[in-house]
């Protein structure tokens, strides 16, 4: 780190002191001071520092105890919505958004999936026409697995403005405004017997052309810079040894030695084993990334990463035997925090069920894998030249 | 709960798991010099002669690249860098099933001696001059007891064998662990000895039965320091060992994809299709996470890391799986080719499953690792 950017923050860290100062207000100033994201450009948290700079930042300010937010909240605006306003935004949304953004003040979702358009996203079918005169779009049809819709002030959206050329093209990017008229957000129930995600459905919902991502058509190539960075944001962070959903099932087998058997023993190690490596390979990740741009090897961590909690969330119940036969709860809730960790056994089993679906399937990233980092020839597709209103469904 | 604290605090080191520029020159050099000297046709063919060692290639890596001392101190005539270095080489050297005795002379008997402060053999050693082997069976796992098939008299003859000893057909001097007219563990250095090749698994790295009848040695340690240094070999030797078996992972790895790009069935190159292409993916993620095993093998012995024996055992529990899969893949994707004599692919397949019963099983390493980590049976 050089010296500029050390004193900077040294200077902010002396003028709001992280324990008292309120966490927006500390957040904010931290915006102003360009320290938000160091490699944003000035005046939108930035300061156009090298992106490699930026974890030795947030560990300074960890290690003042600064505050940051809650990932689970504000995962989506920060990890995805982000970085494609900036990539993609006119100067005046970026300066709209970026800075309450980051500072906690509103909450975003994500409007991408729908019924109809899961693994084949751009299949999409919500519509969005352009009014005479206004030049506002008017916004109809439903999306769902919506985190957070039942808080978020904003939605990134992505919706088909060209029903009659092939599909990849015919799509446009938005900011939505979740408290517009037409707006309507259900919780969607999962098997787990809670509601984490939402349908949203959307009836004449009119959104200001200023409010577009990128040029009318080119909603599919301003998604990619949001998806790219989402299966990151799942995949990429560090984790000490035992970090994750192991150590809970390594500490169950350290402080239950009834419960041990040998052959349980041994899938308990053969896990243990490829947690730890698939750990290291997401220091090794980290460590490649922190000092270049996301790209498809974090859909290698995420596979990796799905079927290790599958595996071994499937083994804590065998490991617990009669217990395992019990749930905690199946009332209807809605978890402010989702986390396997600080779930029951029983939940984890359940919910690590969603971990190869959310985000990309394991089938879909498979797919990535191979034609973009193997170099193998893509599927043979029929309806790549295909009108999207001519598909069938 | 102590054994927790100790094994979550040897994580908190931060390993470098990627390769440094340096390091990347010296795998170009290695690789440029393999392509050159070592193709696989040759290879392919040497498995079929008496001599199965490449010594002219042996030389050249010597005296060439001047990488057969880099685990070794400059005042020990070494290149003084570290086994980081060293575990470029093996990747190298397992992408290219060499037929050289690198493993045993450079990583096993290196690590031995050094663990001793040798200075009389080493330096030769590290110069490529002598060929060192370490006389066990390569199936001995780090911490297994001491060897009982060699016996010392007190005037230092030894008498007994060893079976499926690694590069000791080439070897110009055999570390000989031997047990004392007292009952205590020695290791000597002999350099007379009856060594007959085994028919092994493994074509380009053929093992031998190691016959000491009456042989004079030279004694390098005895009690705990032989022990330890015994030991010490076998778990840098576990650590560094997935090195190669990356390589040999690789190898499988791409061949089978630029296979999968130019072979044609049904009016498509078979990497077209989906059952093709996802188990490639799958082996790409297996390679990837053994590339992050065996770096962090190779750092934590570098460093001399407390964490040193818990990442070997990783290592080898790991790798081992990783490389057979890797192998019998590429077998399986290039069908019937892939399955005949004339096709490399059975090399890489030989190698990787000796390599997985090399320094112990995987369920061997796994229950060190039991141990280790605390999590008893």
């Amino acid at each position: 780190m050089d010296d500029g950017l050390r004193g900077a923050i040294s200077a902010l860290l002396e003028k709001y002191d992280p324990a008292t100062t309120p966490v927006a207000d500390f957040l904010g100033a931290r915006y102003d001071a360009g320290l938000a994201w160091v490699h944003f450009p000035e005046g939108l948290g930035g300061r156009s520092a090298p992106r490699a700079m930026q974890q030795e930042v947030n560990e300074a300010f960890a290690a003042a105890g600064a505050p940051t937010l809650d990932a689970g909240r504000h995962g989506i605006g920060l990890g995805m919505a982000a970085p494609t306003i900036l990539a993609h935004g006119s100067d005046a949304v970026r300066r709209r958004f970026l800075r309450p953004l980051w500072t906690g003040e509103e909450v975003w979702c994500q409007l991408f999936s729908e019924p109809g358009a899961g693994s084949d996203l751009a299949a999409l079918g919500t519509r969005a026409v352009q009014e005479e005169g206004t030049g506002d779009w008017i916004v109809d049809g439903q999306k769902v697995w919506t985190s957070l819709a039942h808080e978020a002030q904003w939605a990134i959206l992505v919706a088909r403005t060209d029903p009659d050329v092939p599909k990849h093209q015919g799509m446009t990017y938005f900011v939505c405004d979740m408290t517009a008229p037409g707006v309507e957000v259900r919780p969607l129930r999962q098997a787990t017997g809670e509601a984490e995600f939402n349908e949203v459905f959307l009836t004449g919902v009119r959104i200001p052309d200023a409010h577009r991502l990128g040029a009318v058509g080119e909603g599919w190539r301003v998604a990619q810079t949001t998806l790219m960075n989402e299966r990151v944001a799942i995949g990429g962070h560090a984790e000490p040894r035992e970090g994750g959903l192991i150590g809970v099932v390594a500490n169950t087998w350290r402080e239950r030695p009834e419960l041990r058997t040998p052959a349980l023993h041994d899938a308990l190690l053969r896990l243990w084993v490829d947690a730890e490596a698939a750990r290291l390979t997401g220091e090794r990740l980290r460590q490649q990334l922190a000092a270049g741009q996301p790209g498809p090897e974090g859909s290698a961590a995420k596979l990796a990463f799905a079927q290790l909690n599958q595996r071994i969330s499937g083994l804590e119940l065998e490991l617990l035997g009669a217990e395992g036969l019990e749930y905690e709860d199946w009332s209807f809730r809605r978890p402010a925090h989702p986390s396997m960790i600080d779930g029951t056994p029983g939940y984890r089993y359940l919910r690590a069920k969603g971990n190869s679906i959310e985000g990309g399937t394991s089938e879909i990233l498979r797919g990535i894998i191979a034609e973009r980092v193997l170099g193998l020839p893509q599927e043979i597709r029929v309806d790549k030249d295909v009108a999207w209103k001519d598909l069938p469904r | 709960m102590t054994t927790t604290t100790a094994f979550h605090s040897g994580a908190a080191e931060s390993a470098d798991l990627g390769y440094t520029e340096v390091e990347e020159e010296l795998r170009a050099n290695v690789r440029a010099l393999l392509a050159a000297r070592a193709p696989i046709n040759a290879v392919l063919a040497r498995t079929e002669l008496a001599q199965t060692t490449d010594t002219e290639l042996w030389r050249a890596l010597a005296d060439e690249l001047g990488v057969t001392g880099l685990a070794v101190p400059e005042e020990l005539g070494g290149a003084g860098a570290s086994w980081r270095e060293t575990a470029v080489v093996l990747e190298e050297l397992g992408r290219a099933v060499a037929p050289v005795p690198y493993f045993g002379s450079c990583v096993l008997a290196t690590a031995a001696l050094l663990a001793l402060g040798e200075r009389e053999q080493l330096p030769r050693l590290a110069s490529g001059t002598a060929i060192g082997s370490l006389a066990v069976s390569f199936a001995t796992a780090p911490g297994a007891p001491f060897p009982g098939t060699v016996h010392a008299s007190d005037d230092g003859l030894l008498t007994g064998s060893v079976r499926h000893v690694a590069d000791a057909l080439a070897a110009d001097v055999l570390l000989v662990p031997a047990v004392g007219e007292d009952g205590e563990p020695r290791l000597y250095a002999v350099q007379q000895a009856d060594v007959e090749p085994m028919v092994s698994l493994d074509m380009a790295r053929q093992l031998a039965v190691v016959t000491l009848d009456v042989a004079p040695g030279r004694l390098l340690a005895s009690g705990e320091e032989a022990r330890h240094a015994l030991d010490a070999a076998l778990t840098t030797g576990a650590a560094l060992l997935a090195s190669e078996q990356l390589g040999v992972a690789e190898w499988a790895l791409t061949t089978t994809v630029a296979y999968a790009k130019e072979r044609h069935q049904f009016g498509r190159p078979i990497g077209s299709f989906q059952a093709v292409k996802h188990r490639l993916a799958d082996l790409w993620v297996l390679v990837a996470q053994l590339r992050a095993v065996a770096r962090s093998g190779a750092d934590a012995a570098a460093r001399g890391s407390a964490d040193l024996p818990l990442t070997a055992a990783l290592a080898q529990a790991f790798a081992s799986g990783a490389a057979v899969t890797a192998t019998e893949e590429a077998v399986q994707l290039h069908g019937g080719i892939g399955f005949t004599w004339e096709h490399p692919a059975h090399l890489y397949l030989k190698r990787a499953k000796s390599a997985s019963l090399a320094l112990g099983t995987p369920d061997r390493h796994r229950a060190r690792l039991a141990t280790l980590v605390d999590l008893p049976a």
